[in-house]
């Protein structure tokens, strides 16, 4: 199998300005040497909490924003530095879908233009190659064909969800960025989502970068799964392993805090005391060591470096 | 026809009034020729301060009465309206895309673009308005044509303000970064995605501002730097009636200051209106 996206050791790193003249100058690293690669036809899933980074990693790969440091490889070529033919390549050959299905759709627009926008900007085609694929796609996410020409507004949540992904496979992309896609939507309809997105990459072999908090979805969803803690990777690894064995504390409360498959299962509960320390000001050493259970004092002065265990990465002093 | 009823539709809860008098003027100003019943630019010396028709001395013949040089007052109104109608939509046309032009590429550029425009509208907004347009008039002479370039410049920085404003907001939206993902360019966005979302408040803002525009007008006109004054706009009149105030002669200044009221009144009551029926759509998408 070949990589289709290769990021290699990338850092995003925003300047913040406080105090009185804005003379206060503080670096937020929002990602922070992060490595990862996606295969073909494989999904790769990203969890942790809020201010974690992992929208920050999505608008990195999907161009919204430049690396500070690091290199985005798509097929193999750097994504900085890449000539308009690549980038345009680069454009047509990665989609995304995001979190709120209210906003992802221009308001004044038909359903059949807002999912025709990305070919009709990128190839040349008569207006009825451009309908029969508009078409083609409905009927790949379950709706009616009449749906082209109505408005969002006429669309529920999860309706708007399929449009959204309709239009971000109208391309034949090779990667979609799929950011928290189903976390605004109704739980009945999640399963439904899911279901259609498992489905579009059996038949398509299109790769995923899946970004969530829910970890049922993910670990329904990925064949590897990264957990990130402000801006920085603690653990990555096969995903059926990682949900079970958790190894990083860290990914240990995480998992505890999901609902069991079965309402019977009695399992250990981590209860994480405190809040998500500012981005602007992470704790020294180990940033998740003043709330984690098994603490150590080396952790505060020394950060963890991500090293391999049996086939995983783990960034922990535990494991040394 | 199923155009037609939704059309109907939309205008079922409109407010009566300021279409009828809208309406009124505008009739008045596109069939001035053949409603005036006398010239308005000429008038009799020997028929000069006749009252309106219902007072001792008034006759049928000049309903509204004559002016110091003997015209006809009712035939200067509907002349007069329209001017008020071609400057103010002419000029409420102009500001409005202006504004709203450089309202979008403001906010949506940001960076140098911004800062230019934006330090310019705060100049602009620091001068009165009125003021500022005295000075330009005297700048470029008076003429139809300066006053809706005089007003159009005077006036875009209120829709600049107000869809800029509009723009920071819609371009964090998340179909905004989805166009950009679909490789859509800078401007394709501002044409597709942004400016249809901004229009509805430009529309409002632009009825609220046709009664400032032509306040402004007849100020001007008043104050003689306006439309020049053989052609009879509504602020012509007053200034040339302001003499005859003291003597008795209300009807020069009653007359096209009723009209200029009534003009004002319709126009804020009709952006009120368009204001309530397009908000809720805003605040639905």
């Amino acid at each position: 199998m070949s990589v289709v996206l290769e990021v290699d050791r990338v850092s995003k790193h925003f300047q913040a300005r406080s105090g009185f003249f804005g003379g206060d100058r503080r670096v937020v690293r929002a990602v922070d040497n992060v490595s990862f690669s996606i295969e073909e036809g494989t999904s790769l899933g990203v969890v942790g909490e809020s201010g974690c980074g992992k929208s920050t990693t999505a608008k990195l790969v999907l161009g919204l924003e430049d690396p500070s440091a690091g290199a985005i490889r798509f097929e193999g070529k750097d994504l900085v530095g890449m000539d308009a033919a690549g980038r345009r390549h680069y454009r047509k050959s990665v989609q995304a879908v995001f979190q709120d299905p209210y906003a992802s759709l221009s308001p004044r627009m038909r359903i059949g233009a807002i999912i025709a926008e990305p070919l009709i900007t990128n190839e040349k085609h008569s207006a009825d190659t451009v309908r029969a694929r508009v078409l083609e796609m409905l009927d790949l996410v379950g709706l009616p064909a009449r749906s082209a020409d109505l408005f969002p507004h006429e669309f529920s949540g999860g309706q708007r969800q399929r449009i959204a992904i309709a239009r971000a496979l109208a391309l034949s992309p090779r990667l979609i960025v799929l950011d928290e896609p189903v976390s605004a939507l109704d739980v009945s309809i999640r399963a439904q989502i899911l279901n259609l997105l498992r489905d579009v990459q059996d038949r398509l072999g299109v790769s995923y970068l899946f970004i969530a908090h829910d970890l049922a979805a993910v670990a329904h969803m990925s064949q590897t799964i990264i957990v990130m803690y402000l801006g920085k990777i603690v653990e990555s690894g096969e995903a059926r392993a990682l949900a079970r064995t958790p190894m990083h504390p860290y990914t240990a409360a995480l998992f505890s805090a999901s609902l069991p498959d079965h309402p019977d299962d009695r399992r250990e509960e981590i209860i994480l005391s405190g809040e998500v320390p500012s981005p602007m000001n992470p704790p020294t050493g180990c940033h998740f060591h003043p709330r984690c259970p098994r603490a150590m004092a080396r952790c505060a002065q020394e950060a963890p470096t991500l090293r391999e265990i049996d086939g995983r990465r783990v960034a922990c002093h535990l494991f040394d | 026809m199923r155009a037609l009823r939704s059309v109907r539709a939309w205008l079922r809860d409109a407010p009566a009034i300021p279409f009828l008098i809208l309406g009124l003027i505008a009739f008045a100003a596109v069939f001035a020729d053949f409603l005036a019943p006398h010239d308005p630019q000429f008038g009799k010396l020997s028929e000069r301060f006749l009252p309106p028709f219902w007072i001792e001395r008034g006759s049928t013949a000049h309903i509204f009465g004559t002016d110091h040089l003997g015209r006809d007052v009712l035939s200067r109104l509907i002349f007069g309206a329209r001017v008020s109608m071609v400057v103010g939509f002419t000029a409420v046309i102009v500001s409005g895309v202006v504004g709203t032009t450089l309202g979008i590429v403001s906010g949506y550029l940001g960076s140098w673009a911004d800062q230019i425009i934006m330090r310019v509208t705060d100049a602009w907004l620091a001068l009165p308005a009125l003021t500022f347009a005295i000075f330009l008039a005297a700048i470029v002479g008076p003429s139809e044509m300066n006053i809706v370039i005089i007003l159009a410049a005077v006036y875009w920085t209120r829709y600049a303000r107000i869809v800029r404003g509009e723009v920071l907001s819609l371009k964090e939206r998340e179909f905004v970064r989805l166009a950009i993902v679909a490789g859509c360019s800078k401007w394709t966005i501002m044409r597709r995605h942004i400016l249809p979302n901004v229009i509805n408040s430009s529309i409002v803002l632009a009825t609220l501002m046709l009664g400032i525009v032509i306040v402004t007008e007849a100020s001007l006109s008043f104050l003689g730097v306006g439309v020049p004054p053989p052609k009879p706009a509504w602020g012509v009149m007053l200034a040339d009636g302001k003499q005859g105030l003291m003597v008795g002669h209300w009807w020069l200044t009653v007359m096209p200051g009723t009209c200029i009221m009534l003009m004002v009144l319709a126009a804020n009551l009709l952006g009120d209106w368009l204001r309530v029926k397009l908000d809720p759509q805003l605040r639905q998408l």
